[in-house]
């Protein structure tokens, strides 16, 4: 039997629980966004579940009033693949952090992306370990002073889109804490989007890493320094629209002054697109969040969806076997009787 | 046909028959074969697969040399036998690496064409000991196998090399007919395996019937044996591997549960046959994910089991070390989840192809803070079906991880397996949460996960899916009842104390141990796991020789039943033997203040029935 999904509101999506982020955290306005997105998605309650690692972003399950699991550290996508693959009827939702994600995490999410596992993975990127006070992230950029490198950190920073990218994620965004309106039409995309969808979200650390994203988030500065991609558009910004992104003849993006090379020189970007060559491209147009920066969706393809072989494979083992018989089973090598 | 000999056909109560070859020559698949031959014949009979970690080791060495060793009788036999009466070496290495657990007398079937300068040489023979007389002490048989078999094959147009391939069936047919195995099943078995046509099963099959023929034939074996069947209960019976047994008991719990099975693995060494076998039975509605490492076998197993499907993850020592934290995780979820650990000898990689009883600790303390669960353990191969149904009802039940321990014996060794009445099996509710559990102050009803069911003291199982019912749990400390998040130290306590005394709850439902023996006995032999075998032909052993020994074996390790404390003290010596330094006996003298004496051996192998009846005598004439 089904029956329609009633309206809720936000307050329906917001469990009992005392929010106890710092004062000024962005995950407060990710938390608001999610809550007030809920109602519009058209899904149920009891047929959501957030699913958590470790970090400031892990206890996001707590305060959504639907079923909620917060787990150990880094293994959400490697918990949500047995939810997922063996409750298609739920919406699973990972939420975690950049150190949860990247580092102790970093191998389950690869390959819950790769294998295209139904979850949405909302990954709060702070450049910094918040819960363990300070410590420097596999996002922060080189030369990190943090009180584990105290003469600045030494190694490469993973650039997020490109890791999800290479990992043959289906559908990679990135949103910011700062634009509910473009974070709640990121998350439905990638909510909507069958299989798993990467959504890496910019989110201010106010206590340990506070403005790692003001050169590009802020409202004065926002029309200069985000690039919106927007499928079947060209890519430009700018206050006035002034600038865009066209490829060189040797295939690597360049910003331009639109005025330069005329409208129609400029690429138009294309989510769908098989190969996820200018994905990538567009991922590493920016070095980090002080250079103009791409926002939206980079990639969104049809690739079937793990659980959903899965069942497939056991649906057609049953058509042409028939479903599993025990007695048969037991009874599947050499017996014997004695009498 | 035979022109030969008449040959004598002997009874035999017995034989332990050991193939012995290069890992490439198919020992495991010959010795396999024999075993179900003998099985079909209604023989008694235990099996011991010693191969290397090695897949293919340089041909013709020693690290390459893989066994099977195969004990049949007309009896009840619980051992694949201390030492073998007839060793098939099929190349000078495996000789080499075997000859030594041969007694005196003992019979040597060899292929004498393998015995070349080369292969004495890589086995670091100077002379070749089938002339230099080092073999007196037993009757050697010499059979140029493979140039039979490439013989047999070139009429039908096979290249000697490929020929060579199959010379393991000429000693099993030669085997066969020493031993008067029926020879149709395993002819319809390479044409199952091979097909009906093909080079392949084309020479498998000369190769075997010449085998046969040969002994048959040749002037060489004065005699062949009879191995008549054993008394059996009368009923129909399978022959099973540990690892097939426990596949099928979890497919068996899981329809008893009326739960989905899903289970989370990654390949380790001896654990894999069991994903291989779950992944081939998809119309039993199985899910089997290879996770991309231990970690998330067992993360996906829990999530799986959060979603209301029965959680399995299998893996041996090395992958129970990475699932230690997420299994942590499940006791302070108070979800089911199975954890089958097959043991292997350790630390780190140790000995991944051989057999240990050294997780017992591991898998009761292995855990960071108090972290209490269930562990029950197989004692034979066909056992693994009955644990595996057992620790899915615990776990079920009680809401908590199950450690399951087998080991490297127990999940390839055989045996026959008197197939169980699956219609009077008990089924096993899973009692999913269907509706709010409290009142709220303001009449308002709600649901709270941590409010425990008063005789269990388990709390309710809430998949998501059902309205009213939406609850948020995890890894944090929780507050009594509710499940939110709590830091106050008297309810981390209280929370301490419940799960403990949830666990040792269980100890109410599984069975008293039982002893066989009588209650005047001079000493008591307690076991657990798969020195089952070994400890009973032990102890028959010491009785023989006048002994009043008593015996009892342990499958609920965690919690123990509620009779053990009194069993230990009734008996004036224990002596507990373990695949380990002494784990368990650790465990009960703890938990017992009883003076439990520990045998131990860490060699890979199983224990012999002699070393358990020498301990005995010894234990006994000690202070005598």
């Amino acid at each position: 039997m089904t029956t329609a999904i009633p309206l809720t509101t936000r307050k329906d999506w917001t469990s009992d629980q005392e929010v106890r982020w710092c004062p000024g955290c962005g995950d407060y306005s990710i938390l608001a966004a999610v809550q007030m997105l809920m109602p519009d998605l058209g899904v149920r309650r009891e047929s959501t579940v957030f699913l958590s690692g470790i970090g400031c972003a892990a206890r996001f399950p707590y305060y959504m009033n639907t079923y909620g699991l917060h787990s150990i550290h880094g293994r959400a996508p490697a918990i949500a693949t047995g939810l997922a693959t063996t409750r298609p009827d739920l919406d699973v939702w990972v939420v975690t952090g950049d150190g949860d994600a990247l580092s102790i995490g970093g191998n389950h999410l690869i390959h819950a992306l790769r294998r295209n596992v139904k979850m949405t993975i909302l990954m709060f990127n702070n450049q910094i370990y918040g819960l363990t006070k300070g410590q420097y992230s596999p996002t922060s950029e080189v030369s990190k002073v943090t009180k584990s490198t105290p003469f600045g950190s030494v190694d490469q920073p993973f650039n997020p889109i490109s890791l999800a990218l290479g990992a043959e994620a289906t559908f990679v965004a990135r949103t910011h804490d700062m634009d509910r309106a473009h974070m709640q039409e990121t998350f439905r995309r990638a909510h909507d989007h069958k299989g798993a969808a990467f959504v890496e979200v910019y989110q201010n650390c106010n206590v340990f890493n506070d403005g790692a994203f003001a050169e590009i988030t802020g409202r004065d500065v926002r029309a200069s320094m985000l690039i919106p991609l927007v499928h079947g558009e060209p890519i430009r910004f700018g206050a006035e629209q002034e600038r865009g992104v066209v490829q060189r003849p040797d295939g690597q993006l360049e910003i331009v002054n639109v005025a330069d090379v005329g409208e129609d020189a400029l690429l138009v970007h294309h989510e769908a697109q098989a190969d996820p060559g200018l994905a990538f491209a567009l991922s590493r147009l920016a070095n980090g969040p002080h250079e103009p920066t791409p926002i939206g969706v980079f990639r969104a393809v049809e690739r079937p969806e793990y659980g959903e072989e899965m069942s497939r494979q056991i649906v057609r083992a049953q058509e042409q076997r028939g479903v599993g018989d025990l007695e048969a089973l037991l009874r599947s090598g050499s017996t014997w009787t004695v009498d | 046909m035979a022109t030969g000999t008449k040959h004598v056909t002997e009874q035999l109560g017995r034989v332990v028959i050991r193939f012995a070859g290069d890992s490439g020559d198919g020992m495991q698949l010959t010795g396999d074969r024999f075993t179900t031959s003998s099985a079909l014949l209604g023989n008694d009979l235990a099996t011991f697969p010693d191969f290397p970690a090695e897949i293919r080791a340089p041909a013709g060495t020693l690290a390459g040399v893989s066994a099977f060793q195969v004990h049949i009788s007309d009896h009840d036999i619980t051992t694949p036998g201390d030492a073998p009466n007839v060793l098939v070496a099929m190349n000078p290495a495996a000789l080499k690496s075997n000859i030594g657990l041969l007694p005196k007398g003992a019979t040597l079937v060899v292929n004498a064409d393998e015995f070349e300068e080369r292969n004495l040489a890589k086995a670091g023979y100077a002379t070749n000991p089938l002339t230099d007389d080092s073999l007196a002490a037993f009757t050697v048989y010499e059979v140029p196998m493979t140039s039979l078999t490439q013989e047999v094959c070139k009429e039908a147009g096979i290249k000697p090399r490929d020929a060579e391939r199959s010379k393991n069936f000429f000693a099993l047919g030669l085997v066969s007919w020493l031993y008067t195995r029926p020879i149709d099943p395993t002819l319809k078995w390479i044409t199952q395996r091979f097909g009906n046509s093909g080079p392949v099963a084309e020479a498998n099959t000369r190769a075997f019937r010449a085998g046969y023929h040969f002994g048959e034939t040749a002037e060489l074996f004065t005699s062949n044996y009879e191995v008549r069947a054993a008394p059996f209960e009368p009923g129909e019976y399978a022959q099973v591997t540990g690892n097939q047994a426990l596949a099928w008991g979890l497919l068996t719990a899981a329809r008893l549960a009326g739960l989905s099975l899903f289970l989370g693995s990654y390949p380790i060494t001896p654990a894999s046959d069991i994903l291989h076998e779950l992944s081939r039975r998809k119309e039993f509605g199985v899910r089997t994910f290879q996770a991309e490492d231990e970690i998330a076998g067992v993360g996906a197993a829990l999530g799986a089991a959060f979603g209301g499907s029965l959680g399995v993850t299998t893996t041996s020592g090395p992958g129970l070390d990475l699932k230690s934290e997420t299994i942590g995780l499940a006791i302070s979820l108070e979800l089911p989840l199975i954890v089958v650990d097959v043991q292997r000898g350790g630390p780190s990689t140790g000995l991944p192809t051989k057999t240990e009883q050294a997780d017992l600790l591991h898998a009761m303390y292995g855990r960071h803070g108090e972290a209490p669960l269930p562990i029950i353990a197989a004692k034979t191969p066909s056992h693994c079906f009955d644990v595996a149904i057992e620790a899915v009802r615990l776990a079920v039940t009680y809401r908590t991880p199950v450690i399951l321990l087998s080991d490297g014996y127990l999940a390839n060794g055989a045996e026959p397996w008197r197939l169980p009445d699956l219609s009077a099996m008990v089924p096993i509710d899973p009692g999913f949460a269907s509706e709010p559990n409290d009142v709220a102050e303001d009449g308002a009803s709600s649901f709270q996960p941590y409010i425990r069911d008063p005789e269990t003291l388990a709390r309710p199982w809430a998949p998501p899916g059902v309205p009213g019912l939406e609850h948020r749990i995890g890894g944090l400390e929780k507050a009594d009842e509710t499940g939110n998040v709590s830091y106050d130290g008297q309810n981390h306590e209280t929370m301490v104390r419940w799960r403990a005394a949830k666990i040792a709850g269980i100890a109410k439902v599984i069975p008293a141990i039982e002893v066989d023996g009588e209650d005047d006995a001079e000493l008591l032999v307690l076991g657990w796991g798969s020195t089952f075998g070994a400890i009973n032909a032990g102890v028959a052993r010491a009785r023989a020789r006048g002994r009043k020994v008593a015996q009892a074996h342990l499958d609920n390790l965690n919690p123990f039943p509620l009779n053990l404390g009194e069993v230990l003290h009734r008996y004036p010596k224990v002596l507990v033997p373990e695949m380990n330094l002494g784990q368990l006996s650790k465990m009960v003298r703890a938990e017992f203040l009883v003076d439990a004496k520990s045998l131990n051996k860490t060699q890979g192998v199983p224990f012999l029935a002699g070393e358990i009846e020498d301990a005995i005598i010894e234990l006994l004439e000690g202070e005598a």
